[in-house]
């Protein structure tokens, strides 16, 4: 997990180096670092306004960080558009859940391949041999999709009509369907009750094995990390407190203190 | 066999009908007019309705592309075929009008299409109400620009688009305006059909729901937003295009933020984001204008007056999010609206 024990001719999924990010005086994540290698399933947790979902942000591209690297499989992002890192093998899932929500279940899919449509505006309004080709071969990969997540019978319906569960399952399914790297969940367990929480962990522990992905996620259950995750990062008004396995995060005084506040106030 | 191709058929023995009609004048000049008319405002309001309804945006500078399509198709017309006053004697041969014709109305489009970078790039970063008012000034810049260039009339107009269309009728014997009204509405109807379709376009639709889950989720907006605007005003010069042909005068004051409202009316009344809700309100706007003529200006009541109406009791439009199909499911062994 360390640079140290990272095998040097492993290419890392995501690095980090040095990020700082400043919103005005508020320095919302300083000196972050972390190196991912292909495979991991890591928790990223912090008490409320820590700056985790910003660290989110900045490895998606939707903020460009005040200085530090990312690199996602080798390349460095800065400078590139949300859409130009997600090309480079990122997908993530939203807090509250930010599905297409008059576009059906299948839609939902398919424009998330967008990134990869090897035909333009032309090719769409001639309807040429590639185009007819290139969504064909988008449908049957969604049909797939869908059917793989059991959401088969959803495909012509609207997100907005599916229960809150369902839409954070297809939300997944809609990030996977880019085929990426790495998986970045925002508190996927948000809003579910403990029935869907334990099929939200056997969700994520079945993803981790079937699609070949790193994932990296934020979560408040912490049920849901000590279960899943194999390694913990914890975050305090953006430095970094404690990283480790979760047993070692579970009694660390400085989680504690972050959590439940100090004794001697 | 027949249901496959049941559209298709069906336009081509309308287009038949209308030019036998025309031809044979079975109709008088006023109704052939306003079937003209009517394709005018399909065309303006399906294009607008890319906008308005699927992208979310609000454009209410629809006028201005029609503005810059209606006088570049105009003066490349007049330059290229008819001995004018401004620019001297035709460079072609005015048997060339006819083959040159659908050029020039494709010309138009292409300039209003680039005008509409105008709206496209300030759009990357700006929208909603912002953007709004983008548009509107748009409109007055298109409109102010053309009033004070002196050589084309500035505001007085300019006129000699009837010799083209007679040139037309000299070199085959036909009602030539009602046919290229006719093809260019399917035209644009067919190209909006085919990007809203296909994945590329549902794009839009992205956008319109939710712009952050879609650039998140690989959707290029800048490119998509470039383009939708692109086409849009594309589409609305050239319906530009053919509203000054079929009149044979243009004048910057018919493009001003009213007729901008007149096609915004159209998108709001048939239903956002719906393409056969765009035509079919287009067609319904048409007759209501002359069916209300005989209120001579109370007419300009009575529209806003219904607008409000639908707004209260149905703010959906006329099909709400829905398209033909949808509503009669028999269509869809035709024709597949989506």
């Amino acid at each position: 997990m360390n640079n140290s024990n990272l095998k040097p001719d492993v290419q890392p999924v995501l690095e980090i180096r040095n990020l700082i990010q400043q919103f005005g005086g508020l320095k919302a994540v300083s000196d972050f670092n972390v190196c991912l290698e292909p495979g991991g399933l890591i928790g990223l947790i912090g008490p409320n306004g820590a700056g985790k979902t910003t660290v989110f942000n900045l490895v998606s591209g939707f903020y460009q960080p005040t200085s530090g690297e990312i690199l996602i499989n080798g390349v460095n992002t800065a400078g590139l558009k949300p859409h130009q890192v997600t090309g480079l093998g990122v997908a993530r899932t939203f807090q509250n859940i930010r599905l297409w929500n008059d576009m059906s279940v299948l839609d939902n899919i398919r424009v998330a391949q967008h990134g990869k449509l090897p035909y333009g505006f032309f090719h769409a309004i001639a309807r040429s041999g590639r185009y007819q080709s290139c969504e064909r071969q988008i449908e049957e990969d969604a049909r797939e999709l869908l059917e793989i997540f059991v959401l088969q019978d959803f495909a012509d319906e609207f997100p907005k009509n599916l229960p809150y569960g369902t839409q954070r399952k297809l939300e997944i399914a809609r990030a996977l369907s880019s085929k990426p790297s790495l998986l970045l969940l925002d508190e996927p367990a948000a809003g579910l009750n403990s029935a869907d929480v334990k099929e939200l962990i056997r969700l994520i522990r079945w993803i981790h094995e079937q699609f070949d992905v790193t994932i990296w996620m934020i979560e408040h259950h912490m049920d849901v990390m000590m279960e899943l995750c194999t390694y913990i990062k914890v975050i305090d008004f953006g430095e970094t407190i404690a990283e480790g396995v979760p047993v070692e995060i579970r009694n660390h005084p400085a989680v504690i203190t972050a959590y439940l506040g100090d004794d001697n106030i | 066999m027949f249901r496959r191709y049941s559209i298709q058929l069906i336009l081509v023995v309308g287009g038949g009908l209308l030019t036998y009609v025309a031809y044979e004048e079975l109709l008088n000049l006023y109704t052939l007019s306003v079937l003209m008319f009517m394709g005018v405002n399909i065309i303006l309001s399906t294009s607008l309705n890319l906008v308005n309804g699927n992208m979310g945006e609000f454009s209410c500078g629809h006028a201005g592309f029609m503005c810059v399509g209606a006088y570049v198709s105009s003066i490349l017309g007049v330059w290229l075929f008819t001995k004018d006053k401004v620019f001297g004697a035709p460079i072609l041969d005015p048997e060339w009008a006819l083959y040159a014709f659908p050029f020039i109305i494709l010309a138009g489009g292409v300039a209003a299409a680039l005008a509409g970078l105008l709206v496209a790039i300030p759009s990357y970063k700006t929208r909603g109400d912002y953007l709004a008012i983008i548009t509107i000034a748009a409109n007055y810049i298109v409109i102010s620009a053309i009033e004070n260039i002196g050589s084309i009339g500035g505001s007085r107009g300019f006129m000699g688009m009837k010799k083209v269309v007679n040139a037309m009728g000299d070199v085959v014997d036909l009602p030539w305006m009602p046919i290229w009204v006719f093809i260019f509405t399917i035209f644009c109807v067919w190209i909006i059909r085919r990007y809203v379709s296909s994945t590329f376009g549902k794009g839009v639709n992205a956008i319109c729901q939710d712009e952050v889950a879609a650039e998140i989720m690989s959707v290029n907006t800048n490119k998509i937003k470039t383009v939708t605007f692109m086409l849009s005003s594309g589409l609305a010069g050239i319906g530009g295009g053919l509203f000054a042909y079929i009149i044979g005068y243009v004048n910057p004051g018919s493009f001003n933020i009213l007729k901008s409202t007149e096609v915004l009316v159209m998108v709001y009344l048939g239903g956002m984001a719906s393409l056969s809700g765009a035509v079919l309100s287009a067609v319904i706007f048409t007759i209501m204008l002359e069916a209300l003529r005989p209120l001579q200006i109370i007419k300009w009541v009575v529209i806003p007056l219904l607008l409000i109406i639908v707004m209260q009791f149905r703010p959906e439009g006329i099909m709400g999010n829905k398209e033909l199909s949808d509503i009669f499911p028999w269509m869809k062994r035709f024709y597949r609206f989506k």
